[in-house]
């Protein structure tokens, strides 16, 4: 991978607020680049991510990532 | 308080109670962990957000959860396309750590009627991705019939709209899908008093879930008991073998040898 692209910055989406990450991103700079706290789960363009996979996630440009958490319901 | 061993029995799992309890819209944590202690319910909803400044997402309600030591059913409230469905069932059951699901799939948002075209397939689909699934649905016998069919063990019929708290509004069809399916039918949305969870489990039904009935009383824990004592009655009721109406009065008391009687 060339520097040019190392730093290559991108914009994605978290829980609909845009976010900027620096190429390559993955899923677990995305979570860390927000305040949340476990338990959450998280899917990315409406696919659910498993928590293992969190930090192989390659993010791309435009991304929709959905961080969810418990809430009461009937 | 019936004193027989008389289980629900869901996918294979049993349960203690056949009261199923939503934990929202309390007035606070506190009054819905004591609506828990006094109901005793065989599961407690939940359901998944992003989290917002705006929602409550604190982390106090998932601690209250574990706490209160009762199966958890996550729900897809508010998912109006299968894959949304499948998408958080997925979430949720990495995160509660169940494959219990009572799926939601929301075809109107005025009446939160579902979507009674595409909930077989969305079924069927989180069926085969492993889950235990718990249908949220109309009293459709037709619906029921096909959700069965693709391998629901249990269908969730509602009484009427979500947080209406009218009670059953069609009793024949309700009755009629009673007498015609043979699994376990759970009357889910649309029950306000604990007359109504009686009605239907005299009817026949095998459990209600409820949510606003007791979340918006005015003293929630003694309607949580109500609809717990409601809930067994009526199952004792359906159990005991209901009287056929007669026409006429029938005397209760024996005429024989009755003083006075027949002296003119």
């Amino acid at each position: 991978m060339t520097t040019e692209m190392t730093n290559h910055r991108i914009q994605i989406w978290v829980n609909q607020v845009a976010t900027e990450l620096t190429m390559p991103a993955y899923l677990s700079d995305a979570i860390d680049a927000v305040d949340i706290k476990p338990p959450f789960a998280a899917a990315v363009n409406l696919h659910f991510v498993p928590k293992k996979n969190y930090t192989s996630y390659a993010l791309q440009a435009g991304d929709k990532i959905e961080l969810i958490v418990p809430v009461t319901g009937g | 308080m019936s004193t027989h061993t008389d289980p629900l029995i869901l996918y294979g799992a049993s349960f203690h109670s056949r009261l199923l309890l939503g934990t929202s819209r309390y007035p606070s944590p506190q009054v819905l962990a004591d609506a828990v202690a006094v109901a005793q319910p065989a599961m407690l909803t939940a359901s998944l957000r992003r989290q917002t400044a705006h929602a409550d997402t604190s982390p106090a309600f998932w601690n209250l959860l574990r706490d209160m030591k009762v199966p958890v059913l996550p729900n897809t409230a508010g998912c109006h396309s299968i894959q949304e469905v499948i998408t958080t069932a997925e979430m949720a059951r990495e995160l509660f750590e169940t494959d219990w699901l009572k799926l939601e799939l929301i075809g109107d948002d005025y009446s939160l009627q579902p979507d009674t075209v595409n909930l077989p397939s969305a079924a069927q689909q989180l069926i085969k991705a492993g889950f235990k699934v718990l249908p949220y649905c109309t009293e459709d016998l037709v619906l029921c019939q096909r959700l069965v069919d693709v391998g629901c063990q249990a269908v969730m019929p509602w009484a009427a709209p979500i947080g209406t708290g009218k009670g059953p509004i069609n009793p024949y069809a309700m009755r009629m899908l009673r007498e015609r399916l043979s699994v376990p039918l759970i009357v889910d949305a649309g029950l306000g008093l604990p007359s109504h969870a009686c009605q239907v489990m005299e009817w026949g039904y095998d459990a209600v879930l409820l949510n606003t009935a007791v979340a918006l009383a005015r003293h929630p824990v003694d309607m949580a008991r109500g609809f717990a004592l409601a809930v067994q009655a009526g199952r004792d009721a359906f159990l005991g073998g209901v009287m056929q109406p007669q026409e006429t009065a029938q005397a209760s008391t024996p005429l024989i040898g009755t003083p006075f009687w027949h002296h003119n």
